[in-house]
Order: structure tokens, then sequence, then C-alpha cells
């Protein structure tokens, strides 16, 4: 006879079972995400359905800002406006200089038949939240595919680049900074243009200038901008200032440690830039393989030519 | 003593516990100045459920709720998912014991499950490659042990019955 236990008491499978199989399933999808990158669909669903929660969390602010607004006096009001009428003042001379000065520019670089440079393009948008992970130095942008932001643009605040566009979902993106320890953007010296690339220096929040020859010709107050030679980020926008150099006897290379030049956590809104069309097309795959190939062969045939030279003489 | 549990209480809405979890989250989500000292909202209200409803709220609640904190945080898909399973299997495997203890006692036990989480983290990250982000990233847990006790009174605001009843 058969004595299976009553209906009631039937619990599904016992919970180190099913501890096992979500802790593997867990692992596969951390595997398969670290490794592969599979899952990015699943990951677009998801943080959609996250998306009215972290809009959302963002109205406590909003909220105390505008209180606090409503409550500033006219005392700052009027100083705030004094300063930014000194400004403005300051922007607009630049700007009749920059003006004159692009003017100049292209028409010296029409001279030497270069490629117009493509004006960049800004889209404006607010900072939702930071990531929640202390190590990942990620931040949320209220703006995605349907807004038109593309993965691995630059992203800038009124001070400087803060970092790039690393994923995008349909109505937001994440943005990884500059200090993120996996993150480097190529720079260069405004002094003497020397060329580097600079590094995320993880939690202390400031950037690496990493392979430094000892004897490079930096010093403290240099100010970085961007060199441009990679094609993502628009050349000469600021990045950082170098804080100190360090130039061991033991080491063949210097350490540079700068400071980031934008409020990187602190800022509430950002520059989305896109200079798509500046862009090189990436080399197609098969192309390069079947030259790849030509090579071989030809070598091949450059061999077997000698031999037989060889063998008539 | 009398165990905590022996509290006559209505039986526990749907909504009361999705309103929660969408609560955690929403607190999850604030931008916060300094995380590390934060705790983690959803593990919290996530192990009330679990040591309060086992039968309801389990391992594959606590997977689904870490898969939208992964997204949401832009971390490696399944790292929360991970540590959030463990920490339903522990609380529903102590959620016997644990109700048979005053708050205090409570918290001590919730502080060990929600240190065990965060270490399943941060052993995830590691493992990733990412450096460790120092001691400090252990308060969190604790902030949220010692949170337990006014967590469980919230919680169980709406199960309870109103005074003049309980007498009858």
């Amino acid at each position: 006879m058969d004595h299976t236990p009553p209906p009631f008491f039937k619990r599904g499978p016992a919970p180190l079972v099913r501890l096992f199989f979500f802790a593997s399933l867990s692992l596969a999808l951390l595997v398969v995400d670290a490794r592969f990158r599979y899952v990015d669909g699943l990951r677009s669903w998801l943080a959609l359905a996250a998306y009215p929660l972290q809009r959302a969390a963002t109205w406590p602010i909003d909220l105390a800002m505008s209180v606090s607004g409503y409550f500033s006096t006219q005392a700052t009001l009027i100083q705030e406006n004094a300063q930014l009428r000194e400004q403005a003042l300051a922007n607009a001379q630049d700007a009749q200089r920059y003006h004159a000065l692009q003017a100049e520019a292209s028409e010296l670089r029409r001279m030497i038949g270069a490629a117009e440079k493509l004006p960049v393009q800004a889209m404006p948008a607010e900072v939702l939240y930071l990531g929640r992970d202390p190590y990942s130095h990620k931040l949320f942008i209220d703006r995605g595919t349907v807004q038109g932001v593309r993965a691995g643009s630059p992203v800038a605040d009124d001070t400087g680049v803060i970092g790039q566009v690393t994923r995008v979902h349909p109505l937001l993106s994440e943005v990884t900074l500059l200090t993120n320890p996996d993150q480097a953007i190529p720079v260069q010296v405004v002094r003497n243009g020397l060329r580097a690339v600079a590094f995320g220096g993880g939690a202390s929040g400031t950037l690496e200038l990493r392979y430094m020859p000892a004897n490079a010709e930096i010093q403290d107050g240099d100010r970085l901008v961007t060199s441009g030679i990679d094609g993502t980020y628009p050349a000469g926008l600021a990045v950082a200032t170098v804080m100190r150099v360090e130039r061991d006897a033991e080491h063949s290379f210097a350490r540079v440690v700068c400071k980031p030049a934008a409020g990187i956590e602190r800022g509430r809104y950002v520059l989305v830039l896109t200079n798509e069309a500046a862009r090189a097309p990436r080399p197609d795959e098969t192309q390069a393989k079947e030259r790849r190939g030509e090579k071989t062969r030809r070598a091949r045939k450059d061999k077997a030519a000698e031999k037989a030279s060889d063998d008539s003489q | 003593m009398i165990p905590s549990s022996s509290q006559i209480l209505m039986p526990v809405r749907m909504s009361t516990i999705i309103g929660s979890f969408a609560l955690a989250l929403f607190l999850n989500f604030l931008p916060w100045r300094d995380l590390r000292l934060v705790p983690d909202f959803v593990a919290l209200v996530l192990a009330f459920w679990c040591v309060r409803q086992p039968r309801l709220v389990g391992l594959g609640v606590a997977w689904m709720l870490g898969l939208l904190s992964d997204a949401g945080n832009g971390v490696l898909l399944g790292q929360h998912a991970l540590a959030y399973s463990l920490l339903a299997f522990l609380s529903v495997w102590l959620s016997r014991r644990i109700l048979w203890f005053g708050p205090m006692l409570q918290s001590l036990h919730i502080a060990l499950i929600l240190l065990v989480t965060q270490a399943a983290v941060l052993l995830v990250r590691l493992a990733a490659g990412d450096a460790f982000p120092g001691w400090p990233i252990f308060i969190g847990p604790l902030a949220g042990a010692i949170l337990w006790p006014v967590v469980t009174w919230l919680l169980l605001l709406p199960q309870r019955r109103p005074e003049r009843e309980q007498a009858i």
C-alpha cells in the first residue's frame, strides 16, 4: 500500500533543494552576464520594471529643493543674480573669442585639407541616482534609447567629462564614471601637449595616469583635457588637474594622481554628447580575416619562389 | 515568556506584502549620501516576510527581487539574486526559532543573516575582480539589524486587531 502524506503537508521541494536550485541559477546568470553578456535583453526588461520606483525615488529630493527654493531670501537671490551677471559677461567674452578662433581654425584646417571637425551635439539629462553598489561607480540618467542615447557616448557636466554611457535601457541609461577602475580616457596635458591615458582610482575618487615614464614632463597643477585620438571623446574637454606626481627611483613609471575637473559624484544635470558621425566605422571581421589569409598565402608563395630560385642556382 | 508569534493576528493581505516590497525598493533607490552605511531595506523586509510568512514568501520571491535590484543598480545580473536566495533560505530555516525570542534577540539573529547576505555579495564582487571596499561595508547590515524591531512593529500594524476586539 502506498503511504503518501495527506496533501496539506505538501510544501513543494525542501528548502535546501530550492536554495541549491536558485543558487545555481544565479551563478549561471552571473557567469553568462560577466563573460558573454547574453542577458542584456532580460536586463532591459527588468530595468523597465524598476523604472517607476527609480523615478519616484527622485521626488523627495525635488521636493526638498523646491521647498528650500521657496524659502530662499531676497538677499541671496540678489547676490546670486549679480554673480550670474558677472559670469555671463565673462562667458560672452569667451564666446566671442571662441567664435573667432573657431572660424580661424576651420580656415586653417581647410587650408591643410584636414577633415572638418563635426560639431558635437549635446543632450541634457537628469541624474536619477547613483548605483547602490559602492564598488560600481555608476550613475543613472533619465534618457534612454527612446530619446536616442547610444552606448559609448561621452557624458559631461558644465565643468568637464564625468564618464561614458555603458548600457542603454529604453527609458534610462547607465553611465560609468571616470573614477571606475576599469574606465580609461585618453588625455593630453594642456601646457605641453603630452599625451597619456587616465584610469579611475576607485574609492579614492581620483584619477591616475598610468605608464608615464619617470622623466615625463608633468607637474602639479597641470590641467588635463581629452585628446580626442580615440574618436569617442571629443577633443578639448576638461578632465582633471594633476594633484601630485611621485617619482620613485625604484619604479620605472611615475605615479601621477589627478583630481577630476567635473563634479563626478555631485552634479544633478549632465550632458550626453554624441559625435557618432566622427567615429570611424569598425573594421569588418570577415574582411580582416581574408586579408590575413592573403598575407600568409603571399608569404608562402614568396618562400616557395625563393626556394625555387635557390634550387635553380 | 510568551513567544511573540503567539499574538493573535489577522491573516496577512497580499497587498501589504507587495506594498512593503515596493516601499523597500523605493528606499533602496533613494540617492543616499554614503551607501555603505545605509541598510539594505529590501533584504530587511524580505527577511521579515520569510520569518513571518515562510509559506507565502520564500526563495522564488527572493530571487526575483534580487534580479530586480541587480538590474536597477546596474551590477552583475545574479549577485543580489544569489545573496537574497541565501537570505530567504536562512530566514525560512530559522523562522520558528527566531519567533521564540524577544525583539532584541531577534535582531541578533537578523544581524547574522544580513551579514551573511552582505558577505555573499562581497564574495561575488571579489570573484568578479573588484578590490576590497573596506570594512565599513558591514555597517549597513548592522544598522539593518538595529532597525529590525521598528520594521517588525510597522509591518505588523495592518495585521493587528483593534485593542477592544482583542479583549473580547
